[in-house]
């Protein structure tokens, strides 16, 4: 079991991408950052201030950026994007098809402001699919850590990965559950939390959610498993379907639409290996709104009393409804 | 190339000796694998053929070389006519040409990096060939490296809007290792053609003028008669010496360029070539090759 701490001290993972960027520069030169004209949000300005020979401005032309890196990549270097996901997964998805995934190069996508949680710019501006878009695409490894900790230690490990990286941040400050120990690698899930009759999976920051919904279902009685899943592409089969056989019982849980993200990835592996109940509870088929954070969560319906709900209907039932 | 960038008398008729012999294989190949696009590589012919031939500081032996030129053929559809010239070149034997789109074949039908050494760049959906040329340019610039970088795009493939980010970011950086020839047929697959008489205006093209446009953008721009190999060597050899500025050759040629009945007729962009269309195009081209 991993080194579950849940505290209160909080961090953005914006604020660690930032800062593990100049890292990564000052591990392996050579690392460069293309930023999409708002590297004060992202945060890539740190490295224009701290590695500015290591900064390019492209100003706001995603498509360009991307073919940018594609060429640089092909040349030897690492290049990193920055930009909000909703415009790296979008804007510019034709771009990363041809010239960065089919030819498998070492580009590696830093999409900031992923989810509802985007700091009152509404639905243009959140992006709830990307997870499905991204895992969808051949040759494309798919990340998404949990907090500040995890964070940092996804972007040395892709940048050590030869090939295309998606990686998936958000915006606002959330609560710390690894310690400095934690072992963050490349196609693992990690068990945060030990329990028996239901589990719930997670991935990205809506682990802590998960955690949270783990201890009001303990108040009713109720033992859940958590297993967080940061990389969805590669996935860890194995402990999923260990999970789900412990357990009997599977609740998914990401801040993305349910369509194909986590949920649909476990479903698929649970019902190829281990059909198990299951219920997915993330946005439903539909876009967000520009909104306070908390207002959001509980409108979509990814709180941790949301998940706990969701929970509890699944072992009363034995039969999985998305909760939406 | 001499000294003084001038190409010898004799040279020049051994390049287009070559740029003959690259149709065809084009039409040989594309008649082989039962369809194919023709036209824009036959405009391209003496263009890739100074590229390959004459301007650019490669060796096919060391296809990964890290100091090599680059090349990326924007218009990927015109793929046959980078293989013919890759083949030519001694990349592989011309003898593989036949496998163009077949099984398990390294001849894709647009260029893919990731089965074919010696290409720089997988291309094929338009307008995305110009932005890794800058990251290879700018490469260059970050590592120290003297390369010099060449894209051939299209008049269609730069309608596409990422041409014209492209454009904006390579003038903004200035740059000078970069080289844009602009393969100016005036057809594309059916849209926007400079030919009349299709019933209607609706198809007539929008205003051009690429020199404005890219001088616009911070661009040198010339323009050249591209099946003149004389004219577009002597044009990289100034795009390559120039500093300060990307260079855009503005090339005019004829899609379906050396055999007559392709020659400005959209409907060869892409078709199958049968036997008689074979036996008449390889009857013009040693025509030609006899009136050298």
């Amino acid at each position: 079991m991993a080194n579950l701490i849940v505290t209160d001290q909080l961090v953005a993972q914006r604020d660690v991408f930032g800062n593990t960027l100049v890292e990564l520069i000052d591990r392996d030169p050579r690392t460069y950052v293309l930023d999409g004209d708002l590297a004060n949000s992202t945060k890539a300005d740190i490295v224009s201030k701290e590695r500015p020979d290591h900064f390019l401005e492209m100003g706001i032309a995603e498509q360009n950026m991307m073919g940018v890196a594609a060429g640089m990549a092909s040349c030897g270097l690492i290049p990193w994007l920055s930009s909000f996901a909703v415009f790296l997964v979008n804007r510019d998805l034709d771009q990363l098809r041809v010239v960065v995934a089919q030819p498998n190069l070492n580009v590696k996508i830093g999409a900031g402001y992923t989810g509802l949680l985007t700091g009152k710019t509404g639905k243009t501006h959140q992006e709830v699919s990307d997870i499905a878009i991204m895992r969808a695409m051949p040759n494309l490894t798919v990340l998404a850590p949990a907090d500040g900790v995890e964070t940092r230690q996804a972007m040395l490990a892709a940048n050590e990965w030869e090939g295309p990286v998606y990686l998936r941040l958000t915006r606002d400050p959330h609560p710390t559950i690894f310690d400095a120990d934690h072992d963050f690698r490349i196609g693992a899930a990690y068990i945060v939390r030990e329990g028996t009759d239901v589990t719930i999976m997670s991935t990205g920051v809506q682990t802590v959610r998960a955690l949270r919904a783990a201890d009001l279902l303990a108040a009713d009685g109720v033992s859940a498993h958590v297993l967080h899943v940061p990389s969805i592409k590669p996935i860890d089969v194995a402990a999923i379907v260990a999970a789900g056989q412990k357990t009997g019982r599977v609740v998914a849980t990401e801040d993305h639409t349910i369509i194909g993200g986590l949920g649909g990835a476990v479903a698929e592996i649970l019902a190829e290996n281990a059909p198990t109940p299951m219920a997915r509870v993330g946005i439903g088929d539909t876009y967000g709104e520009s909104a306070p954070n908390e207002e959001l969560l509980e409108k979509y319906g990814l709180t941790p009393a949301h998940v706990a709900a969701s929970a509890r209907r699944l072992l009363q039932s034995g039969s999985g409804v998305a909760h939406i | 190339m001499s000294a003084d960038g001038r190409v010898s008398p004799a040279r020049l008729q051994e390049l287009r000796r070559t740029a003959i012999q690259l149709r065809r294989h084009v039409v040989e190949s594309v008649h082989h694998a039962g369809a194919g696009h023709l036209g824009g590589p036959m405009s391209a012919a003496e263009i890739l053929t100074a590229l390959y031939f004459e301007v650019m500081d490669i060796d096919p032996a060391t296809p990964s070389d890290p100091d090599r030129d680059r090349f990326i053929l924007s218009k990927g559809h015109c793929s046959i006519g980078l293989y013919a010239v890759l083949a030519q070149r001694g990349y592989f034997l011309e003898e593989e040409l036949k496998t163009f789109d077949a099984i398990d074949s390294r001849l894709q039908g647009h260029p893919d990096m990731a089965v074919l050494p010696g290409l720089d760049m997988s291309t094929g959906s338009l307008g995305q060939g110009l932005s890794p040329g800058i990251g290879m340019a700018l490469a260059a610039r970050l590592q120290g490296k003297s390369y010099h970088t060449w894209v051939v795009v299209g008049d269609g493939d730069s309608q596409e809007g990422q041409i014209w980010e492209a454009a904006f970011v390579a003038g903004r950086y200035g740059l000078d290792n970069l080289t844009c020839i602009l393969d100016w047929n005036g057809l594309q697959q059916y849209g926007w053609s400079t030919e009349a008489g299709y019933g209607n205006d609706n198809r007539l093209p929008p205003q051009e003028n690429p020199a404005a446009r890219w001088q616009a953008f911070g661009w040198r721009t010339e323009e050249i008669d591209g099946h003149d190999l004389e004219q577009i060597i002597t044009a990289c050899g100034q795009a390559r010496a120039a500093s300060g500025a990307p260079t855009l050759i503005i090339a005019r040629t004829v899609k379906g360029k050396g055999i007559s009945y392709m020659e400005g007729d959209y409907s060869w962009h892409s078709r199958p070539v049968t036997d008689e269309d074979l036996r008449l195009a390889r009857q013009e081209l040693a025509a030609q090759e006899e009136a050298l």
